[in-house]
This record gives C-alpha cells, sequence and structure tokens, in this order.
C-alpha cells in the first residue's frame, strides 16, 4: 500500500493505493452525492449520481467504483457533472411515484434528500411506470416495487452481508425488479426476516407491517390491560426517532412516553434479559456437566433462529431452548402477573417494543402461547413506537425521567447490554462465572466479546474449566462459525449469534439511517448504560430472585420448561420441505 | 481421399438451410448416385457462400460455375447436362442487374470478385466439418509456427506490427490488448472468444463459426500462447444452434488431433476450449457482462477499470476478442504483418466483414479492405437499389451506430472515418433502406431494441431510453409535440454521458442521427402529422378522389373494416374512424382514384 496523490476539486488529497475517488473525497472534505453505495456492502456505480469528471479521461465515471491515480485530477462540481447528476435524478423520479406526504419514508428518505439537494424542481420526462402489487406475503418485511429506484442495496445485504440471498434481481431492462429468488412472493422464500433490507433501502419500497393502529385501539380499549415492554436495544435507539442525537439513551424519558400513551404497567423486556441469563446459563451449565450437545447457541434473535431453521437444521439441538427475552416476559405477564393483579390473561394486552422485525412472525409462532393466549399480542419497532410518539404530541426529548413498574420491570445492567452484540455472552459469563466459582468477578467488564468485529472469540477460566466462547453478528458471519462447527474447526462450548450486523442495536426495526457509524454511537451508549446501572449482574436482580421464589421455583424447573422454553423445527431452503406446523 | 474429376460445393449457410439447401444436397448426392458417379464428383456442404439472397446455391468446379435458387428437381438437369456433359445449366446462372448478361462464374459476379477474403477465406469453401480441409488450406500451420520458432513476444509483435484492430465495434488495437494481458501477472490466464453476435441484421460471426470453426480455434490456441493462458471459452449465443454444434465438433476434432489439450505440437503449451452458451441477451456481448454471464452471473456490465486484461474471468487475467478478429490471426502470423497490413486504410488495416441487409439488390456478406466507400460497397457489390427506388439511408454499427446518407456515398469505411463522420464501424452490420422507409420509425426501431436489451443497472439506459422510446413511439403516432426533439436531445445526451456501459452510452445514436439528417421528416410527424414515407399507419388518410371514382364499389368490397360506403356509380366515401389504414382499398382500386396522404 503505498499512497497516491491526487487532486479532487482543487484540493490536494493523499489516499492509499486502491481506495476509490469517492474515498479520496471524503478524506479531502469534498462531499459526493451517493445513492446505490453502501459503504462496505456496495459499491457497484449503478446509480451514477457519485459521477465526477476527471482530467484526460473522457465521459463521466462513478467515484464510487474508479481506482485513484497518481496525479488525478477530479473535478465533482462542473456543469456538465451538476447537470447529469440533476437529469439522471429526474429519469429516476419519472419512475416514482410522487407519495412522498404520506410515505412511510417521508422527511427521511435518501432519494427525497437526494433530489432537494440537486435542485430538482421539476421532473421533465414523463412516462410508463412498471405495474405491480405490494407484497406483503412476508411477515416482517412490505415491498412496495413502484417505490423501488432498483439501487440493489437490499439485495446485496441480503447476499453479502446476511448469507440468505432471499432477493434477487429478474428481468431486464425497464422491466428489471428486485424480487424474491425465484420471482415468489417474499413470504414464500428461506428469508431470515431480519429486516436488514428495510435499513439498506434508500426509500420507501421496504417497510414492516405497520402495528401501530392495533396499539392505539388496545390502549383505547377500557376491559384491556396494556402491558409494555421495551428491549434492552431501545433505550439507545429511541431518540433518533425524535430528533434526539444518536447514542442517546433515553430510558427514563421513554418510560414517561409510554406512561402519556396510556399504558397500564410498563414492563422491561430487560428483566426477562435476566431471566434469561438465569435459564441458559443454568442450561449451559447442565449441558456441559452432563455431556449435552455443544456448543450450545443463543436464541434470542428470532432472525437467526429462522436461518438457523432455514439453512442449518442439524445444528438445531446446539440452540438453546430459552424463549427470547420478551417472549419470557409476555408468558409471565399472562400467567404470573395476570394472577397477581388478579385479571384473566386474556384481558391482558401484551406490547413489545423491539429493534428487530423479525419477532412480528416470532409472536405468532405456534410455540409462543404457553400462557393459553398468544403470549406477546403486538410487537413494535423502534421506528413504530417513534411513530406513536409523535402522533401522541409528546415533546420526548424534554421529558422528566419516569420508572419502569415493579414485578417485570426491575432490570441489571447485564440485560441492557444485550442489546449489543457480545452482550449476551457477557451478561451470561458474569453470571455463570459467580454461579460456579461462588466468588464475586474481579474483573466484570469481559472486553474480548465487545465491539463490531463479525467474529470475536475468547477463553474464560472459571477455577479451571476454561470455556470457550464465540460471538458473531450478522448472518454470512453466522455463516463461518457454523460451517466450523460442521467442519470440527471450531471449537466452541457457548456461542452467542446475533442475526444483526453489531446486534440488535443494529436490528432491522431500529430507526433509519443504521450505517456502521451510528452501530458505533449506539453500542457505546449502550456499555455507557450498563456502567450508569447500580445492579450489573443479572443473578443479582431483586425481582428475578422474587420470581423464583414465588413463581418459577427453580431454573430449568417444570414452570420454567412449560413458559420460557420452546423447540424449533426445520422449514428447509424451499417451501415443499417445511416441516413446521402452519 | 481419392481425387475428384468435380467438387460441387453446396452452400449449408444458415440463409441457405432456411431456402432449403438439404434438400437440393440430399438431391444432389441421390442423382450422382443413380447415374452411378459419386465417385467421380464430391459434394462438399460449406459454411455460408455469402450472397443469401440467392440460396439455395450450388458452386460447382473446377470452373466456379454459380448456381443460384436451386430447386430439387432442377438438380438431375445438373448432373445430367453439366456433370455428365459438360453443358452449363444457363437457367440456373445469375444475371447482371446492369446488362441483363449472364454471369457464367463465382469469379465473375462483382458480388464476389469485389471482395478481398481473409476472415472470410475458408468460408464457403471447404467443408467446416473436416479438420482435413482446413488443415489443407494452410490451417493450423499458424500455430504451429507460433509454437515450434516464435516466442510470445513474437506473437504480440506480429499481431502489433500488422495494426489488426478489434472487429467487434470500438477497434482497439488487438496487440495491445494481447500485450497488456500478457504482462498482466497471473498464473491463471483466459482467453475469451466473443460470439453473442446481436446487431438485428449482422451475422459475420455466425458465417464464420459455421463455416469455418477451426480458424477461431487455432487463432486462440495461438493467443494462449501469447498471453499464457491454456483454457479459453467460445461465447455463443444459443440462437447460434449450428455454430456450436459446428464449433463443438470442430473442438473434439482438434483435440482428437493434438491441436487443443497437452504439449500441442510436443512444444510443451497446452490449450483447451470450451463452449459457453448464451441466453440471447444483448448485452452480454459487453466484455464484463460476457464474463458475468459465463460466471453464471447475471449478464450485466460493470464499471471498468479493471478492465478484463487485469482482472477479467473469476478475476483472472483475461483477453477477450471478437470472432472476426480471432479469424484474422492465423494468416497474420503465417505470411506476416507486412502482409496484413498492404490492405487497408492508413490506421485501420486489413479488411472487414459486412452484413449487407435491406433494400439492396445483392443481401448477404461481403469482405472488403477497410477504407472502402459506402458507394462501392451499396452499389457495385450491393447491386445498388432494387425495385427503382431511390437510396435514402444506410444503418452502419447496429443500433449503437448511426445512419449515413447520400453525403457519405464517398466515405471510407474505417474506423477513425466513421467515428469522424458521427457514426461507427460496429461489428459490420450495414443496413441499405430506400425513400420508403421513415427514418423516425427506423429510430424508434432500434430504440425498442435498446430499450429492450438493456440490462437495467443504470437508471440512465433503463429509464432513459424507455423515455426515447416513448417520445419515439407518440410521434410516429401521430401525437409528437413541438418540444419532443429538444427533450430527445436532452434524454440522448444524458444517456451518452452517463450510462455505465457502452451500450447505454451509443443507445442514443440512431436517434441522434436520423434527427440530424431528417429532421425534417421528424418535423412533418410533430407538425404535420404526417408521415412522408408513408409507414406510420396512424399519420396515413386515406382519401377518395370523388373526380377520380366511377363509384365500382370494388374499395367498398375489399375494406376489411367497413369503413368504405356509397352508392353504386356515385363517388365513395371513406370513414377515417372505422379505417384501419391497411391500404387494400388502394390497392384494389381500378382507377387510381384513392390516395395516401
Amino acid at each position: 500500500m503505498g499512497n497516491v496523490n491526487l487532486t479532487i476539486d482543487g484540493r490536494a488529497v493523499s489516499v492509499d493505493k486502491g481506495s476509490t475517488v469517492l474515498e479520496a473525497a471524503r478524506k479531502a472534505g469534498v462531499r459526493i452525492p451517493t445513492l446505490c453505495y453502501l459503504e462496505n456492502v456496495q459499491a457497484i456505480g449503478a446509480c451514477r449520481m457519485c459521477i465526477v469528471e476527471v482530467q484526460g479521461k473522457r465521459g463521466l465515471h462513478a467515484s464510487c467504483v474508479l481506482p485513484v491515480e497518481e496525479g488525478m485530477v477530479v473535478n465533482t462540481n462542473t456543469a456538465m457533472v451538476r447537470t447529469a447528476r440533476k437529469a439522471v435524478m429526474e429519469l429516476i423520479l419519472s419512475n416514482h411515484p410522487f407519495e412522498c406526504l404520506t410515505c412511510v419514508r417521508n422527511l427521511n428518505c435518501e432519494l427525497q434528500r437526494l433530489a432537494e439537494e440537486l435542485g430538482v424542481r421539476q421532473v421533465r420526462f414523463q412516462g410508463a411506470n412498471p405495474e405491480t402489487c405490494i407484497d406483503d406475503s412476508n411477515p416482517s418485511v412490505i415491498r412496495d416495487q413502484r417505490k423501488c429506484i432498483l439501487c440493489r442495496r437490499c439485495v446485496t445485504v441480503c447476499k453479502e452481508i446476511q448469507g440468505v440471498s432471499a432477493l434477487g434481481m429478474v428481468n431486464r431492462g425497464f422491466e428489471t425488479r428486485v424480487a424474491a429468488a425465484g420471482d415468489v412472493p417474499l413470504g414464500e422464500v428461506a428469508c431470515a426476516l431480519c429486516g436488514q433490507c428495510i435499513q439498506a433501502c434508500p426509500v420507501g419500497a421496504l417497510y414492516e407491517p405497520d402495528k401501530t393502529g392495533e396499539v392505539w385501539r388496545a390502549l383505547a380499549d377500557p376491559n384491556k390491560h396494556v402491558v409494555v415492554q421495551p428491549a434492552p436495544a431501545i433505550r439507545v435507539a429511541l431518540g433518533e426517532e425524535v430528533g434526539m442525537p444518536v447514542g442517546s439513551v433515553v430510558t427514563g424519558k421513554m418510560a414517561t412516553a409510554l406512561r402519556m400513551m396510556g399504558f397500564d404497567a410498563i414492563f422491561d423486556t430487560d428483566f426477562a434479559a435476566d431471566l434469561t441469563i438465569i435459564e441458559e446459563g443454568h442450561e449451559l451449565l447442565h449441558r456441559m456437566q452432563n455431556g449435552g450437545v455443544l456448543p450450545m447457541i443463543t436464541s434470542c434473535s428470532p432472525g437467526w433462529i429462522k436461518f438457523c431453521e432455514h439453512f442449518y437444521p442439524d445444528l438445531l439441538p446446539n440452540l438453546s431452548t430459552c424463549k427470547s427475552p420478551h417472549e419470557m416476559l409476555g408468558a409471565l405477564a399472562k400467567s404470573y402477573y395476570a394472577e397477581k393483579i388478579g385479571k384473566k390473561p386474556e384481558d391482558i394486552f401484551v406490547v413489545s417494543i423491539m429493534p428487530c422485525t423479525a419477532k412480528k412472525f416470532e409472536v405468532e409462532r405456534p410455540e409462543m402461547a404457553s400462557s393459553g393466549q398468544q403470549d406477546v399480542d403486538v410487537v413494535l419497532t423502534t421506528r413504530e413506537l417513534g411513530r406513536m410518539i409523535r402522533e401522541a404530541g409528546i415533546d420526548f426529548p424534554n421529558l422528566e425521567d419516569g420508572e419502569f413498574d415493579a414485578p417485570l420491570g426491575i432490570s441489571t445492567g447485564a440485560a441492557l447490554i444485550f442489546g449489543a452484540s457480545g452482550g449476551v455472552m457477557e451478561a451470561a459469563l458474569r453470571t455463570v462465572y459467580e454461579v460456579v466459582a461462588k466468588e464475586p468477578l474481579a474483573n466484570i467488564d469481559f472486553c474480548d466479546v465487545r465491539g463490531l468485529e463479525g467474529v470475536k472469540e475468547a477463553t474464560v477460566d472459571i477455577k479451571g474449566t476454561k470455556v470457550r466462547v464465540a460471538v458473531t453478528n450478522g448472518l454470512a458471519n453466522a455463516r463461518k462459525v457454523l460451517d466450523a462447527i460442521k467442519d470440527g474447526t471450531g471449537k466452541w462450548d457457548f456461542i452467542e449469534i446475533m442475526a444483526c450486523p453489531g446486534g440488535c442495536i443494529g436490528g432491522g426495526g431500529q430507526p433509519q439511517p443504521t450505517n456502521a457509524e451510528v452501530r458505533k454511537l449506539r453500542m457505546e451508549a449502550t456499555y455507557r448504560a450498563d456502567c450508569d446501572m447500580p445492579i450489573r449482574k443479572s443473578h443479582e436482580n431483586p425481582g428475578i430472585k422474587k420470581l423464583y421464589d414465588e413463581f418459577l421455583i427453580e431454573p430449568l424447573g417444570e414452570k420454567s420448561h412449560h413458559l420460557l422454553h420452546t423447540h424449533y423445527c426445520e422449514r428447509g431452503k424451499y417451501q415443499e420441505e417445511n416441516k413446521c406446523c402452519k | 481421399m481419392g481425387s475428384y474429376r468435380a467438387h460441387a460445393l453446396v452452400c449449408g449457410g444458415a440463409g441457405c438451410i432456411s431456402a432449403g439447401c438439404k434438400a437440393v444436397q440430399a438431391a444432389l448426392v441421390n442423382e450422382l448416385k443413380r447415374q452411378g458417379i459419386e465417385n467421380e464428383i464430391r459434394v462438399v456442404e460449406t459454411g455460408c457462400i455469402g450472397s443469401c439472397d440467392l440460396g439455395p446455391i450450388i458452386v460447382i468446379y473446377p470452373e466456379g460455375v454459380f448456381y443460384q435458387r436451386v430447386k430439387p428437381e432442377d438438380v438431375p438437369e445438373i448432373v445430367a447436362e453439366h456433370l455428365l456433359k459438360g453443358r452449363v445449366v444457363e437457367r440456373l446462372l445469375c444475371r447482371d442487374p446492369e446488362t441483363n448478361e449472364l454471369i457464367r462464374t463465382y469469379g465473375e459476379m462483382k458480388f464476389f470478385n469485389r471482395q478481398v477474403r481473409r476472415a472470410l477465406r475458408n468460408v464457403g469453401v471447404i467443408s467446416p466439418e473436416s479438420i482435413e480441409e482446413y488443415i489443407g488450406r494452410d490451417g493450423y500451420k499458424a500455430l504451429g509456427k507460433a509454437l515450434s520458432s516464435m516466442k510470445r513476444e513474437e506473437v504480440i509483435d506480429y499481431v502489433k506490427r500488422s495494426g489488426l484492430r478489434g472487429r467487434g465495434g470500438a477497434g482497439f488495437p488487438t496487440g495491445i490488448k494481447w500485450e497488456l494481458a500478457a504482462k498482466s501477472p497471473g498464473d491463471q490466464k483466459y482467453i475469451l472468444c466473443n460470439a453473442d453476435e446481436g446487431d438485428p441484421g449482422a451475422f459475420m460471426d455466425r458465417s464464420i463459426l459455421e463455416g469455418d470453426p477451426h480458424s477461431i480455434i487455432e487463432a486462440m490456441a495461438i493467443a494462449g500462447y501469447a498471453i499464457g493462458s491454456n483454457q479459453g471459452y467460445v461465447y455463443v449465443r444459443a440462437e447460434y444452434p449450428l455454430a456450436v454444434e459446428r464449433l463443438g465438433n470442430a473442438i473434439k476434432d482438434a483435440r482428437a488431433h493434438g491441436m487443443l489439450g497437452k504439449n500441442i505440437f510436443n512444444s510443451g503449451f497446452d490449450f483447451d476450449l470450451d463452449i459457453r452458451v448464451g441466453a440471447g441477451a444483448f448485452v452480454c456481448g459487453e466484455e464484463t457482462a460476457l464474463i458475468a454471464s459465463i460466471e453464471g452471473k447475471r449478464g450485466e456490465p460493470r464499471p471498468r477499470p479493471p478492465f478484463p486484461a487485469a482482472a477479467g474471468l473469476w478475476g483472472k487475467p483475461t483477453n477477450n476478442n471478437n470472432v472476426e478478429t480471432f479469424a484474422n490471426i492465423p494468416p497474420i502470423i503465417l505470411n506476416g504483418p507486412e502482409e496484413f497490413a498492404k490492405v487497408g486504410a492508413e490506421k485501420s488495416k486489413g479488411t472487414k466483414v459486412f452484413a449487407l441487409a435491406g433494400n439492396v439488390v445483392n443481401t448477404g456478406l461481403v469482405e472488403v479492405p477497410m477504407g472502402t466507400t459506402l458507394r462501392e460497397v451499396i452499389f457495385e457489390l450491393g447491386g445498388g437499389i432494387p425495385n427503382g427506388r431511390k437510396f435514402k439511408a444506410a444503418q452502419i454499427g447496429g443500433p449503437s451506430g448511426a445512419c449515413l446518407t447520400e453525403e457519405h456515398f464517398d466515405l471510407p469505411l474505417e474506423y477513425d472515418a466513421l467515428t469522424k463522420a458521427g457514426a461507427m464501424m460496429g461489428s459490420g452490420g450495414l443496413i441499405v433502406m430506400d425513400d420508403t422507409k421513415c427514418m423516425v420509425d427506423v429510430a424508434r426501431f432500434f430504440l425498442d431494441f435498446t430499450c429492450d436489451e438493456s440490462c437495467g443497472k443504470c437508471p440512465p439506459c433503463r429509464i432513459g431510453t424507455k423515455r426515447m422510446l416513448e417520445i419515439l413511439e407518440r410521434i410516429t403516432n401521430g401525437e409528437g409535440r413541438e418540444e419532443d426533439i429538444d427533450n430527445l436531445y436532452e434524454l440522448a445526451s444524458i444517456i451518452k454521458a452517463s450510462a455505465l456501459c457502452g451500450l447505454g452510452q451509443t443507445s442514443p445514436n440512431p436517434v441522434l442521427s436520423t434527427i440530424k439528417h431528417f429532421r425534417n421528416e421528424y418535423l412533418a410527424h410533430i407538425r404535420d402529422k404526417q408521415c412522408p414515407a408513408g409507414v406510420c399507419r396512424s399519420l396515413m388518410n386515406y382519401v377518395i378522389i370523388p373526380e377520380m371514382c366511377k363509384g365500382c364499389g370494388i374499395c367498398a368490397k375489399h375494406c376489411p373494416s367497413n369503413a368504405i360506403s356509397g352508392e353504386i356509380k356515385k363517388p365513395y366515401v371513406i370513414d377515417p374512424a372505422e379505417c384501419i389504414r391497411c391500404g387494400a382499398c388502394m390497392e384494389k382500386c381500378p382507377f387510381k382514384a384513392i390516395r395516401r396522404g
């Protein structure tokens, strides 16, 4: 790697050999608009927004794929460049519905922003738009083909980052479309439901099914006792939905807002995360001590679960049988809590606020009804909650901090870090160590498993027993770990897998944009918030202790088995192979 | 191989196959047997002889007598008269279009004797199914020479000095391309042959593959030796089944004869070839799309750099040449670069094959020295415009090319002069149009083609060509607007400047050139709602001239849409709302009382 010197808009810049002109421009502080480019994910020069002029080269060149050359003189702001960008934008707009005011991405749309930036005030070209319909066959992701601008970011994320390839291109020319593999409805392909395609979409062509109406109706129903539980990763991201800086921790304001919206009980999925640690920790110890299937793999990420059911069914016995935390809480809300307040389970309405789109499917799994009812009634994404808060006219940034309700709202720092990749592992280690070693940990920060890297490994010595752990996020990374298990090269005891890059903080239901920078800030906020928690180990959560005393009796006990654990099924890559009950 | 007193070459090109040459050949074989002279006369099924409109064709050697439009029932006469008695069957000969004199032999025909057949040297002369015949015409001698007596650098130097430029259209110097791939570091390199010929009306590559497949195999092996590659792929479109079959057989034969495979000519050089059949996307002729397609991916171009010479097939250094380019290689190696460069223009050496089509007397393939003028090709080789019509334009370079007009008659057909004239060489499609063609409709036709063939990756091509097509459709439908020409220009310049690949960037050319040369025709459509050539149906009106109408009612009887009414012996009237503009009335009127306008 040598340095290459070039000039961009008169500014000298020196970058590594192999860099692109776009990267060099960013380094030089020159902004080049992009649309199909997605840092570290896709650079294909398709959308032609990042075109620049290069002295001595004919025509215009897509800077996202143009390698730098020594002495290159690049101009990003010539009449020719501006005219061409604007005209290409007009072409794109001539094939895009003008529904901005009612679009789910209104005011948060890259196309809208770019059209404004380029000064497009009219669209000179008009003509046919492809005839297509909305595909709402998938429980987590809706596709509106009309709005799709064919940037292919969703396709690339699905293939390269998630290793799923549920989306691809079909047809050619003006008839080109993004479609589910084989051009079947998106609900019929092997899709992990992770929603990373939604995160990648610059426009409103991909979005989650909106359940805010159901929640407003439940809140207005006097016969419903409406319980809400936000996931750990919501508190470090929700602020972005209401105009606060990325990385704001809004735990208390969120509690206040939820109460203002009329929820009857403000619980916290973090409570159930602590509970998960107790159950899962004991499950791990049980497996290790009794020759059970190892490595054991975490089961909190429903996108990962669905991926495993489709692509690695032979590893299903490795999955922890623990339900994901919010499902545990749902089951408890409709049993333990219902009993406590003297309500029938059917009168309790549980709303989960999740960073996740796959959870919209998870709640509908037949296994998730151990209370006799569907344990969780509605899953809202962070974005949907943001919409409700805005719709309610709540001045969120200026709210006082509020509290969660007992008994299911008490939590620890261990639960909070579930939101970041490595968090479940770290929380488990904090507890497993102390349970096994029967002595307090000197340092409870397991930094080896933290961070945004795709695969992280560590070995933890618990009084002479070496526990080998791996942590991975993003399903393409998960494939590496899973393949290593299958071919015997990966020797681990316990593995954390999160479907989304960065873990839940980068979930498919999180505020947009979610990119590398945003993930980093949300992750930092997560660990900051952990430090601020008075209790940072799950087994020290007094609510959990009380729950076992009063109701569950013991980890992995009969009640736990019934309410907190589940099973999985092989789905195959094609519908015909699906062995799950519908 | 015995000796024969005569050879009967039956053209087995795709055009002649469509015209029924297989039946003619069977009849010939049969008749020779019946007459007991099957051991004296050898029947050879050749590749395309070139004059496709005259098929089925039999050429009888040693004289070279050229029989055209032969039917199976003509065969006994040819055998009895010509082959037994030595008397030429005059009724099956061609006539000179100008003098109407009989043309006896192949060599007397201007269509042939003006040609300099290098790339097509064996096409129509030998049996493509016989490696012996290829070898008999110095085949594989160039490969032998290269492997036994030339260094790799020398081979490249020969190609460079020959001045050979890519025949696929862009005209990049072949030797430099080889040198780049040769110098590009990498253990594994690939040689690709682009046989994804897709320009409407063009079929030179098909003819070479069908008529002389070994020349491509030999050239690719030479290229492999030069750049250091031991594996090649020929990417042929699936619509060329005969080419795929004959090339496949030729590869097998070459392997069996040691011209492909391990240790060719005992030189230590290994080279093998495989065919990859494309699914018929025009864009796969673009080299990066072609590579993607071979890799099993969606056939779409990607931005260059990196160029294939640096990172091509499976990321390895790759050299990709067109069929006709390869066909020129063996003679360059065998006869030397100077010999090759003797023919042609200053910066465009050698010859070029054109597929002559459209409104021209002789259609088919012609190979002429670079720099031959448009006039010579159309009027001398092509025999001019048939039916006494007037020349209007010639589209060169297919859908990426431009139209040439009378003012270009003396334009030398070579890369640089064509580019200067705002056109391009392209792969060699040359469609001649007479004055019955509407140039707006021609532009619409080509845009329809590129719009359909766009890969859909970049918006300028995917949406831009569609918007242009919509405007052209509007104009030809009589709904043109005053601003349409400006908008076409605007769209064209955006697409040219910003599309990702060559297909997109050149797609506006037919529109730009027709506007440039035939602006008035556009204006007639837009302002006067008229199609001067009488092609655009929506703009045509059929009117009965009352003074001339005798009231016979024949027009009304023949009108398929009952649009004509009237009383016998009184002038009839056409209802334009019902009229479907089929022209049947005008054709049938015995008094020429119906006018189109």
